[in-house]
């Protein structure tokens, strides 16, 4: 038998998969099963799942090279494009890493808005998640359901900054303008019909006997090997462990808030759908809260309706339009922000946010010039994308999709 | 008794004595810097230590310093001790000739990853790593693009003049 020659291919299967009697499947780098593009070969017998090579990296934009040329400001948008599904809470922890920087104390009232914000996008992070394990379970139902609800709290952030996806929301110290009232009653119109679409999503699958079934015991991992992966966010929280940023190292005043954070056993498919799903209600009922907040704070002060960034921030807040066409001082320093004259202090910083797949980072170290040194990003994906090999062997292939989904792989945040 | 940034510093002084420097604490954030020849000894005690318990790596970095002669390269670690709430961050410097690092993955799987990552941009040599290969550039690339040697715009440009707004 004449010897069978390995393909020149840079990617190292392993020595024996060309004698052995097992198939060799190249699921993606696009797939529509895969929700983005990754790459995994794998080694299969049957749907029995041997081993897994993934490739990252097909949508790598540099954006840490990019960083380094770039004044503050024009950071945000590259954040925008790491998790796009939760491109808000990206914003504001950028924004938040620049404040602790500067030493910048935002108002109560710019801390309640911007908790409403990242509440609300991380609802539609888990919602998209949530619903495409259901996609991938054969339910494409909840999917066009929920997606609705989505499309809503899209249009809250339009009102806000005027963008949907990759929003580029909010400024350092606070917001680039006051909410304006129809962004308010498009927030109190999602508050009240929500909940209701909510608990129909839940009914058609938490206790669906096929969704159960196909989930339940699918891609799990347990807590010892989930904090050596370095999860963080929904997926650890599956696994048992209790660690979220907003309790541990409290930033934007969610020390004042009361919420649950709900944990699962197991952490296969099911804890991780079950623990997104609850986490979506204690999103609501910290929304609640803040409007709560919000309402009280103004009652007792008017003045503070008019609050929206911090004064101290002065130096990177863009002045209102009506005075750059009508004043020379706003117009200097309208200028000076937009070409990122501004130095900062020199300093190392590290700051993080409770994204909505786990701890998102931002180590900056700034030498004291206009663009940051260094910037790099913590991003959970790409940090915990490296259990899958792990997690899906000796399952089914099919296992291994919902496992994927269920993960929340952003390809964005992973390739950075 | 809660774990605080100063029995942190006497522990690891205590047992590491003065291999250990440049103790600071930006943001409240303990700071320190260690040899490349015991990085891996300082990490192995900071995780099995039973006071200090650093059993969860949060990040893993690299950063170029091309004025500092003879430790040009340096890899930041941020670890977490998630029992007592406190984080660390641990320097490691390298010359760029001989940029070799011991690899923290047999204590932390996620270092994997990160190494690569930081072997891919910055050419930093993680010795013991499993698959020290590039991760999120091709693989035919021959240089290490983070390193600041090498600017964001294509130097040989002559149609986009920065000279007033760029640098």
């Amino acid at each position: 038998m004449t010897e069978i020659q390995q393909h020149p291919h840079h990617i190292k299967l392993s020595e024996e998969s060309l004698q052995k009697q097992t198939t060799t499947l190249n699921l993606g780098p696009t797939h529509p099963a895969t929700h983005g593009v990754f790459q995994n070969i794998m080694e299969i017998d049957g749907e029995r799942v041997l081993e897994t090579v993934p490739t990252v990296g097909y949508i790598h934009r540099a954006f840490e090279k990019i960083a380094e040329r770039r004044p503050y400001y024009q950071i945000t948008p590259l954040t925008d494009r790491l998790n796009y599904c939760s491109a808000p809470i990206n914003n504001m922890g950028w924004h938040m890493t620049i404040e602790k920087l500067l030493g910048i104390k935002t108002p109560k009232r710019v801390d309640y808005l911007r908790i409403i914000i990242m509440e609300l996008s991380r609802i539609a992070d888990h919602l998209v998640c949530n619903s495409v394990v259901a996609v991938d379970t054969g339910a494409l139902t909840g999917f066009t359901y929920v997606f609705q609800y989505r499309e809503k709290i899209y249009e809250i952030f339009e009102e806000v900054c005027g963008s949907r996806l990759t929003t580029n929301i909010g400024r350092v110290g606070g917001f680039e303008r006051n909410f304006s009232a129809a962004s308010f009653s498009k927030l109190h119109g999602f508050m009240e019909t929500f909940p209701k679409a909510m608990k129909e999503f839940e009914s058609l699958l938490n206790r669906n006997r096929i969704f159960m079934d196909r989930c339940i015991g699918a891609g799990p991992i347990n807590a010892e090997r989930a904090l050596n992966y370095g999860f963080t966010g929904p997926n650890l929280r599956a696994a048992g462990v209790d660690y979220d940023v907003r309790v541990a190292q409290p930033y934007c005043s969610y020390d004042e808030f009361d919420f649950k954070v709900p944990v699962g056993t197991t952490g296969d498919v099911y804890d991780r759908y079950m623990v997104r799903n609850d986490e979506i209600w204690e999103s609501m009922s910290i929304i609640a809260q803040a409007i709560n907040k919000l309402d009280a704070l103004e009652k007792e002060f008017p003045e503070q309706k008019e609050v929206f960034y911090a004064p101290e921030a002065d130096h990177f807040h863009l002045p209102p339009k009506e005075d750059v066409y009508t004043k020379m001082e706003a117009l200097i320093f309208h200028f000076k922000m937009i070409m990122g004259e501004i130095d900062a202090p020199a300093g190392e910083v590290y700051h993080s946010v409770e994204g909505g797949n786990g701890e998102l980072g931002f180590y900056l170290i700034s030498d004291g010039g206009r663009t940051p040194y260094r910037l790099h990003f913590r991003r959970p994906c790409f940090i915990y994308y490296q259990a899958y090999p792990e997690i899906v062997k000796d399952g089914l292939l099919s296992d291994a999709i919902i496992t994927l989904s269920s993960l929340n792989v952003i390809a964005g945040e992973l390739d950075a | 008794m809660a774990l605080t940034n100063e029995t942190i510093q006497k522990r690891l002084t205590d047992k590491f004595g003065d291999q250990l420097t440049e103790w600071e604490s930006p943001f409240g954030l303990l700071t320190f810097r260690a040899p490349a020849a015991s990085s891996l000894k300082v990490l192995q005690f900071l995780y099995d230590d039973s006071e200090l318990r650093f059993r969860f790596m949060t990040d893993l970095t690299g950063v170029h310093y091309p004025d500092r002669k003879d430790e040009e390269l340096s890899v930041v670690y941020h670890l977490h001790n998630l029992i007592d709430n406190i984080r660390l961050r641990i320097k490691v410097y390298v010359p760029i000739e001989k940029p070799d690092v011991f690899s923290a993955t047999q204590l932390f799987s996620t270092a994997n990853w990160m190494e690569r990552e930081t072997f891919d941009f910055f050419g930093i040599n993680f010795v013991g790593h499993p698959n020290l290969i590039r991760i999120l550039n091709v693989e035919e690339m021959d240089y290490f693009p983070m390193r600041k040697e090498y600017p964001m715009e294509d130097p040989t440009r002559r149609d986009k003049d920065d000279e007033m707004f760029g640098r």
